[in-house]
């Protein structure tokens, strides 16, 4: 029994990427075995961590929810995708650093995502607002504290370089 | 008190960037040549015998490589290591013969990805026969019993009363007595990473190589013991991220399940679980516990005995668990200064997942209990619950302080850190805002908590549980190089899972060397090459490894000054070390720059003074202070060397419609001596309070009356948000430990141990207008609203 293949075309991060896939193959499981984009992180395949997320067309989606083929045509933006067009790190990206909104890393991609995904649309959010948009991000190293501190950080700094 | 350099101030973690960028090397991310993947069949029963498996259907499936099953498993490998005195209790990671618990791994399934694995494990038919089956401790215990293990002969693992002090005198002279029960829910730390392990053997060298993502102690030696190899056959490799562990993550039988494998097959092989496996047969689940407290205290509040009977169930394997119940005899009388103490510890199996260590290895259920204790003394005497805790806390002129069970706890400012906190939080605002709520018809109550944090992590109930035990060795160690450019590199023996033991030693070996730690790198050793290490455990690398950074690193230091006297013809105390280089004291300009003192301890053997190895590299390894010791007759021992104190104080509303409790403040007083890194210290502490927000109200491993796990997915097994958790705020308060390098102390589970307490003092006191109460976690909604039903049908009867 040889799985049938579907034919994906998907800009990730940027980049043109193609390929065969068989349908049940989740999008997640694309990215990280065959891009070998291992930012984006699996923790429940069952669409409550958010350690999956990545964008779709902008958007926080979560990839352990979606099958690769259903981003066919799409945009796809991962964590690996944030830095800046010279390879340094976003503002979001040195927030988090610099307020230590992350300890073992590994929801920090999806939260990345999440967070990123709350400033494309609301660069001054409230603390409601932000909790609101991670809320569906587990995090069990940090309490979220440091995390909503570091959105607060990356929104006031952008806000400042804007000026 | 000293003054740091770089100690104590705000620095970034050196691990932070890797993460945020999306190139951490989490196990899940290690693809080995041609590596084949495993997928798990389990137990359907809580106890069954196993009549028959098939497996021909699933070895034909497409791309399956092999199916294991527990036959020949258990016939090539040695049971795990079984920490109390229960050698029958044997463990391996296949069932043979019988199934214990729902979830047991029946048998190994591996092939080409994990979705073929996955594919062939539902053909495998396993035949059963159910056995009588308990899930109850209590009923574990009673005669006739189902048998979790026919060969030990009963379900009980462990079982001692320890008795220090008089306390059949103080209970029958004291002015006042209570008695309780006091329940902690069956939870754990559930990181969001699962636990995954790759392994592979090679045939030429006669290693095997592993790489998993691991916090446990003697994980390479349990490993090799198990799989029939000599210590330096097995290679783990420490330089793998590891998501999120908080005591839970040691992987011993999936890695001796890979290892297995993978020398068999010959290829590389990998498990990572899935959700469910994790949840259900991961073997990850916490202290499952009850405490029947008994406290006897004076009209004045002060306590003058406590007799605690805690039973825990470990469920259907031993391993370290019943371990967890030996941890608190360290701290066994809280902060309090109680004279006389009964602890009775009763370890009991079950037919549930078995348990494994959680943060704080079961001092925060203690905690959670003793100060359930001090709450509802405090009622029954209508005195405050503030001043009954200052009556009876040691004051900081009596450390060191030697509590009845042995231990000597090393330094504290309990009654300080509660008033700071109390004084930060506005404690009468505070009170006025629950009243005020109360009045306007909702259900709103303060909670407060003051417990200790034991650290330093010397394993000494080790040798207090299992007189066959002898180990009374807990060091850890450091290798610190500098190179010929200069650079300074610190090589640890650990993983690390979010720790930040990188920015921990380059601090330290910066601070001791005066040198940028911006420009020290730190990397891991594999097992074959590291210096010993017991790993990030019970709250120990702060002190532990701290420790032996910086003795590394003043060896360095002297050689450098050995070197400079020599050539100066001098004697070192002439000398004087600054930055790196080292100068005649006086004349500034007699100096030797740190690149020619490398430069002469690599290349210029003829400037080198005698005795001294070329090269420039030092290692030192550190027993725990304060450990080494067996215990007395009586149970006496001191364990911990270090301990931290947190003063917890909260206040929570209740929907009386819903149920819903609801943290309207949150603060935190947290005295661990000198912060290495407060960001991370605070990080640490913050994520703590959050996991005791979970236990003490959202999250339970449930299990059904047939013995079937309940909350087997995220949407069962409640781990809160950021919706849940809210804002918090820490007070520092700064005792140093005389014990430590710098005057640190441990903090890897603050918060997690005061956190459950203070919710559920605080929950409690937002039912005590209604004369209800409630004493088991988790206090979910649900449970909340019985405990009011069941009052409120009280009344109306
Ligand atoms: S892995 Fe996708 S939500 Fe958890
Ligand atoms: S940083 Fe570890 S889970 Fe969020």
């Amino acid at each position: 029994m040889s799985e049938t293949l579907h034919a994906v075309s998907v800009e990730v991060n940027g980049k043109p990427r193609s390929a065969q896939v068989p349908a049940r193959l989740s999008l997640v499981d694309w990215l990280r075995d065959d891009l070998l984009l291992t930012g984006t992180h699996v923790g429940c395949e069952h669409g409550i961590c958010g350690a999956c997320s990545v964008m779709l067309d902008g958007e926080p989606v979560r990839a352990c929810l979606m099958y690769a083929v259903q981003a066919h045509g799409h945009r796809v933006t991962t964590v690996e995708g944030l830095a800046k067009p010279d390879g340094s790190m976003s503002v979001l990206q040195d927030s988090f650093c610099e307020a230590h909104g992350l300890q073992c890393g590994y929801c920090t991609p999806g939260m990345l995502i999440a967070a990123q995904g709350l400033l494309n649309t609301n660069p001054d959010p409230t603390e409601a607002q932000i909790r609101d948009a991670i809320g569906g991000n587990l995090c069990r190293c940090t309490g979220y504290q440091q995390i909503v501190e570091a959105v607060q950080l990356a929104a006031e700094r952008t806000a400042k370089e804007a000026k | 008190m000293t003054s740091f350099r770089y100690i104590g101030t705000k620095r970034r973690a050196k691990e932070h960037p890797r993460f945020v960028s999306g190139r951490g090397r989490f196990v899940a991310d290690i693809a080995l040549p041609g590596m084949k993947h495993v997928a798990l069949v389990a137990s359907p029963h809580a106890a069954a015998r196993i009549v028959s498996i098939k497996t021909d259907a699933a070895r034909a499936a497409p791309g399956v490589l092999y199916v294991l099953t527990g036959e020949e498993f258990c016939a090539n490998t040695d049971s795990l290591a079984i920490g109390v005195d229960a050698p029958k209790v044997t463990r391996f990671a296949l069932a043979r013969g019988v199934v214990r618990y729902a979830g047991e791994w029946v048998a190994a399934v591996v092939a080409d990805s994990r979705a073929l694995a996955e594919d062939a494990a539902e053909r495998v038919e396993v035949e059963y026969e159910p056995l009588p089956h308990v899930i109850d401790p209590e009923a574990a215990l009673a005669p006739g019993a189902p048998l979790v293990h026919p060969a030990h002969g009963s379900n009980l693992l462990y079982h001692r009363k320890f008795v220090w002090g008089p306390v059949e005198e103080a209970f029958a002279s004291a002015e006042h007595r209570i008695a309780f029960r006091a329940v902690w829910g069956r939870s754990a730390t559930v990181p969001i990473e699962t636990f995954g392990v790759a392994a592979q053997w090679d045939a030429g060298t006669g290693i095997l190589d592993i790489w998993a993502s691991i916090q446990m102690p003697k994980f390479p030696d349990q490993a090799a013991r198990a799989l029939r190899l000599p210590g330096n056959a097995v290679r783990v490799h420490y330089d793998v991220d590891v998501g999120g562990s908080y005591g839970v993550k040691r992987g011993i039988k999936h890695t001796v399940l890979v290892g297995y494998l993978a020398k068999k097959l010959g290829v590389a092989v990998r498990l990572i679980e899935d959700r469910l496996e994790n949840l259900r047969g991961g073997d990850m689940q916490g202290p499952d516990r009850f405490f029947d407290m008994q406290v006897a205290f004076g009209a004045d509040g002060v306590i003058r005995a406590m007799k605690i009977r805690a039973v825990d169930d470990v469920g259907a394997y031993a391993g370290r668990s019943p371990f967890q119940l030996g941890k608190p005899v360290t701290a066994i009388c809280g902060p309090y200064a109680i004279g006389a103490i009964e602890y009775e510890p009763i370890s009991v199996m079950t037919n549930k997942t078995p348990q494994e260590a959680v943060r704080g290895f079961g001092q925060s259920p203690t905690n959670f209990a003793i100060e359930r204790a001090i709450d509802r003394a405090a009622r029954h005497l209508g005195m405050d619950q503030v001043e009954l805790r200052k009556r009876n806390f040691i004051r900081k002129d009596q450390f060191p302080y030697t509590i009845p069970s042995g231990s000597t706890y090393d330094s504290g400012d309990y009654h300080g850190v509660l008033d700071e906190t109390l004084a930060a939080i506005d404690y009468g605002s505070l009170v006025r805002a629950r009243d005020e709520a109360r009045r306007s018809g909702r259900l709103a109550g303060i909670g407060i908590s003051s417990c200790l944090e034991p650290s330093g992590g010397n394993s000494a109930f080790e040798v207090l549980m299992n007189p066959k035990n002898e180990n009374t060795t807990w060091m850890d160690s450091c290798l610190v190089r500098v190179d010929l450019s200069g650079a300074i590199t610190g090589v640890i023996g650990n993983s690390s899972a979010g720790q930040g033991h990188e920015s921990l030693v380059s601090t330290v070996l910066g601070e001791i060397l005066e040198r940028d730690p911006e420009t020290i790198r730190v990397v891991r050793a594999d097992s074959l090459t590291a210096l010993p290490s017991n790993s990030p455990v019970g709250s120990r690398m702060a002190i532990m490894l701290g420790g032996a950074a910086a003795g590394a690193a003043k060896t360095i230091k002297e050689t450098l000054i050995a070197i400079a006297a020599h050539n100066f013809e001098c004697s070192p105390e002439d000398l004087e070390y600054r930055d790196g280089s080292v100068n005649v004291k006086g004349a500034p300009s007699k100096e030797f720059s740190w690149d020619q003192l490398v430069e002469i301890a690599h290349r210029k053997f003829h400037k080198l003074p005698p005795g001294i190895e070329p090269g420039l590299q030092a290692k030192f390894v550190w027993e725990v202070p304060t450990g080494g010791a067996l215990p007395t007759p009586e149970g006496r021992i001191q364990i911990y060397p270090c301990y931290a104190f947190e003063a917890h104080v909260v206040l929570v509303e209740i929907d009386p419609d819903t149920c819903k409790p609801a943290i309207r403040k949150y603060l935190c007083g947290h005295d661990c001596g000198v912060m290495i890194n407060p960001d991370i210290v605070h990080g640490m502490t913050y994520g703590g309070i959050a996991h005791g927000l979970g236990a003490a109200l959202y999250e339970k491993f449930a299990y059904t009356e047939d013995g079937q796990l309940a909350s087997g997915t995220f949407m069962d097994y409640l781990i809160p948000s950021a919706m849940e958790v809210p804002a918090m705020a820490i007070v520092d308060h700064c005792t140093p430990s005389p014990l430590t390098t710098f005057g640190q102390k441990g903090s890897g589970e603050a918060g997690y141990l005061g956190a459950p307490a203070a919710i559920a003092n605080a929950v409690n006191d937002a039912l005590a207008p209604l004369g209800a109460s409630i004493d088991t976690l988790p206090m979910s909604h649900l449970a909340i609203w019985n405990a009011i039903g069941a009052r409120k049908g009280a009344a109306s009867t």
